[in-house]
C-alpha cells in the first residue's frame, strides 16, 4: 500500500492556525528579553550620537541644502567617519542576524520543537511565526531609531522636517526593514540547516562580512574580468566588464540597500549604476532633485529586489525545515 | 471507532532509502487501554510514534488516530492526543504557566479554559505550589511532570507517553505511574513507550514487543509468556532435597527448570500444575512451598531476544 501525496490527499487545516499565538509569544520574549535591551541600547547610542553630531555639522552649514532632514541622515559629520545611512546598513544585517540565528536551533536544543509540534499547528505556523515576530522585533528597533533621530533633528535644528522629505525618509525606513528582512530570512534559513547557534552565527556573519566588505572591492571586480574581461579595453572602459560587475553587484543585498537609501535620501539622484549621457544634458541635470515619486520609481527594481531575495531564502528555509526530522 | 479503537496502524511503513525504520506493522490500541511498547534503540518504536503524531510522513500504510488520518489530518489528530516526548524540553526562562499557556493557546483552548485547566492538571500532578515558578528551577521530575500535565490539559483520547519515567527515582517513577492509571481511568487511550519493563507489566494491559522495525509479538504479558517461556504459567517452588530439577522436569506440562538460587526454582507450565509438581516431589523431598508467580516480561523479552540472535546467527 505505498503511499503518494495524491493518494494520500492535500492536508486538510489551515496552514495560519496558530501563526498569531506564535507570533505574540515570540514578540513578547524578545520585547522582554537581555537581546533586544542590547539592541535598544546600541540604536540609542547611534540614534545619539550621529543626530548630535549631524545636526552640528549642518547647524554650521544651514542654508546651503532645502533638505536639512535628509543631509543629517547622509552627511558624514567630524569626528565620526560614517554618515547615518551607512551605519545603519551596518547595524541592520547584525541586529536581524543576532534575533534569527537561533530561532529554530534553539527549539531543537532545548528539546521544545517535538511538544509544540505535537500541538494542532503545522511546521508552516511555526517558521512563519517565527520570522514573523523577529520583522516585527526588527521594526520596533528600526521605528524607534527613525523617531529617535527625527525627534533629535527637529529639537537641534528648531525645524520640522518637509512633507517630501518625510516621504523619504519613510521610504527609507522601508527599505531598511526590507533589506533587514533579507538579512533575518538568512539567519533563519541557517538557524534550519545549522543545529549549533554559534555555527549558525558564525555563518551568517561571515556571509555579512563579505557583502559588507569583500563583495564590491573585491569578489565582483574578479568575477566581472573572468566573465567579461579586463576593466580597460584598447579604447576605454570595457562595457561589458562594468555591465557585468554592476550586475553581479546587485546580487548583494548590501548593494540594493544602500542604492535605495541614497536615490530615497539624495533628491539629486537621478540614475543608479553607469549613466552614460552627452555633456549638454549632463549640464541640465546637476544639482536638479527629482521628484519623490520618480524616486521611488527609480529603487523600485532595488525594493522589489529586496523582498523578493527575503522570500526566496524564507521559502528556501521552509523546505529545508519542512524535510527535516523532528525528535527533539 | 465504532470498535472503540482509537489508534490504528495497517501495515505502517517508513523508510529513509535503503534503511526500513518502521516495517509494515499493525497495531491497535482502544479507549482506556494501556499499551506498551517495546524494544531496543533503533527498533522504529519512535518513529512509530512520530507516525501517529503526524510528524512525520509513512512510507506506505496508513493510520488512524481518534478517527483521523495523521497524514491528511494532522490538526485534528494533534487536538486529540497529549503527546510527552523523552526528555521533555521547557522554556527555561518562562514560568509552569506561561509554557503551558502558550501550548493551551495552540491547542485552541479559551483563556478561561486554559486557566481551570492548568489549575486542576497541576494540582493533578502534585506541581501546585509551583505553578508560577520558572521551570529552569524545575528537577528533571518536576519537568517530567508538568510535561504529564500538558498532556491533562488538553484532555486527550490518545495519549503518547515516550519514555516517561527516564530520570525519575523510584518514589517519583511510582507516582508517575500512578498518574498513567489515573488517565486509564479517565477513559484515555495510553501509548506507551519504555525499556523499563517492570514498569510496562505494572501498569500496561498489552505489549507490543518491536525489533527490527517490525512488531515481533504483541499480547498481554501471559499470552507472550505463553508463545515465548513455551508456557502461560510460571510457579515457584521451594523445596528441600536432591534431584529436584530432574523431577520438577518430569512432570508432564513442565517446559523448563529455573533454579533461582538457595532451595528455590521456577518452573514454566502449559497449565496449573502446583498439585502435579507437590505429588512428584513427595515423600522424598521436603517441600516448603509452591506459589504462581506472574510470568515476567524481562524474562519474556530476554528470552525473545536471546533466541532471535541465536537464529541471526
Amino acid at each position: 500500500m505505498p503511499l503518494s501525496r495524491s493518494a494520500a490527499g492535500s492536508r486538510r487545516g489551515s496552514p495560519w492556525t496558530g501563526v498569531g499565538t506564535v507570533v505574540a509569544k515570540e514578540t513578547a520574549d524578545h520585547l522582554s528579553g537581555v537581546r533586544m535591551v542590547v539592541i535598544e541600547a546600541l540604536i540609542f547610542l547611534v540614534a545619539l550620537v550621529l543626530a548630535w553630531f549631524s545636526t552640528t555639522t549642518i547647524r554650521e552649514t544651514i542654508g546651503q541644502s532645502p533638505f536639512l532632514f535628509l543631509r543629517l541622515l547622509t552627511i558624514t559629520p567630524d569626528p565620526i567617519p560614517f554618515s547615518f545611512i551607512s551605519m545603519v546598513g551596518l547595524v541592520t544585517p547584525i541586529i536581524a542576524i543576532a534575533l534569527g540565528f537561533d530561532a529554530i536551533n534553539a527549539e531543537f536544543n532545548q528539546r521544545t520543537l517535538s511538544r509544540i509540534l505535537a500541538q494542532p499547528i503545522y511546521r508552516d505556523a511555526l517558521l512563519f511565526g517565527k520570522f514573523l515576530a523577529r520583522l516585527l522585533s526588527l521594526s520596533i528597533a528600526l521605528v524607534s531609531l527613525w523617531l529617535l533621530v527625527l525627534g533629535l533633528g527637529f529639537l537641534r535644528l528648531g525645524l520640522p522636517p518637509s512633507g517630501e522629505e518625510l516621504i523619504r525618509m519613510l521610504g527609507f525606513l522601508v527599505a531598511t526593514i526590507a533589506f533587514g528582512g533579507v538579512w533575518l530570512a538568512l539567519a533563519m534559513l541557517f538557524s534550519v540547516l545549522f543545529r549549533a547557534p554559534a555555527t549558525a552565527a558564525l555563518a551568517a556573519l561571515g556571509l555579512w562580512l563579505l557583502f559588507a566588505l569583500f563583495w564590491t572591492v573585491m569578489v565582483t571586480p574578479l568575477l566581472a574580468t573572468v566573465i567579461a574581461g579586463p576593466a580597460e579595453g584598447i579604447f576605454g572602459p570595457n562595457i561589458a566588464y562594468i555591465s557585468t560587475e554592476q550586475t553581479l553587484q546587485r546580487l548583494s543585498p548590501n548593494t540594493l540597500y544602500s542604492d535605495a537609501a541614497v536615490a530615497l535620501l539624495n533628491p539629486t539622484t537621478r540614475a543608479l549604476g553607469p549613466v552614460f549621457v552627452s555633456m549638454r544634458e549632463l549640464s541640465t541635470m546637476v544639482n536638479a532633485p527629482l521628484p519623490v515619486s520618480q524616486s521611488f520609481i527609480l529603487i523600485w527594481p532595488q525594493l522589489t529586489g529586496l523582498i523578493a531575495a527575503t522570500i526566496v531564502i524564507f521559502v528556501i528555509a521552509y523546505i529545508v525545515f519542512q524535510r527535516q526530522e523532528i525528535r527533539a | 471507532m465504532a470498535d472503540g479503537v482509537v489508534i490504528r496502524a495497517e501495515q505502517l511503513t517508513k523508510r529513509y532509502g535503503a534503511n526500513v525504520a518502521v516495517d509494515h506493522i499493525d497495531l491497535e490500541v482502544r479507549a482506556g487501554e494501556i499499551v506498551g511498547i517495546l524494544g531496543p534503540n533503533g527498533s522504529g518504536k519512535t518513529t512509530t510514534i512520530l507516525m501517529l503524531l503526524g510528524l512525520t510522513e509513512p512510507t506506505e500504510g496508513r493510520a488512524e488516530v481518534a478517527g483521523f488520518d495523521p497524514l491528511r489530518d494532522p490538526l485534528e489528530v494533534k487536538r486529540r492526543v497529549g503527546y510527552l516526548p523523552d526528555q521533555i524540553g521547557f522554556y527555561d526562562g518562562l514560568s509552569a504557566l506561561d509554557n503551558l499557556a502558550y501550548t493551551g493557546r495552540l491547542a485552541g483552548l479559551s483563556r478561561q479554559e486554559i486557566d481551570t485547566r492548568f489549575a486542576e492538571a497541576m494540582q493533578r500532578v502534585g506541581l501546585g505550589a509551583v505553578s508560577h515558578a520558572r521551570v529552569r528551577t524545575f528537577s528533571q521530575g518536576m519537568r517530567q511532570r508538568l510535561g504529564l500535565a500538558e498532556v491533562l490539559m488538553k484532555r486527550p483520547s490518545v495519549a503518547i507517553l515516550d519514555e516517561p519515567t527516564t530520570a525519575l527515582d523510584p518514589h517519583s517513577t511510582q507516582e508517575f505511574l500512578d498518574m498513567i492509571r489515573g488517565l486509564k481511568a479517565d477513559g484515555t487511550a495510553v501509548l506507551l513507550s519504555s525499556h523499563h519493563l517492570d514498569q510496562v507489566q505494572s501498569v500496561c494491559d498489552r505489549v507490543a514487543l518491536f525489533n527490527r522495525g517490525r512488531v515481533a509479538l504483541s499480547g498481554t504479558v501471559t499470552e507472550l509468556a505463553g508463545r515465548i517461556l513455551g508456557g502461560g504459567h510460571v510457579i515457584d517452588v521451594e523445596a528441600r532435597g536432591s534431584t529436584i530439577p530432574e523431577r520438577l522436569a518430569g512432570v508432564p506440562g513442565v517446559v523448563r527448570v529455573q533454579a533461582l538460587g538457595g532451595e528455590r526454582y521456577r518452573v514454566d507450565c502449559q497449565r496449573d500444575l502446583r498439585a502435579d509438581i507437590a505429588r512428584r516431589l513427595a515423600p522424598e523431598v521436603e517441600l516448603i512451598g509452591i506459589h504462581f508467580a506472574a510470568p515476567s516480561l524481562t524474562e519474556v523479552y530476554n528470552r525473545y531476544f536471546e533466541e532471535a540472535r541465536l537464529a541471526a546467527q
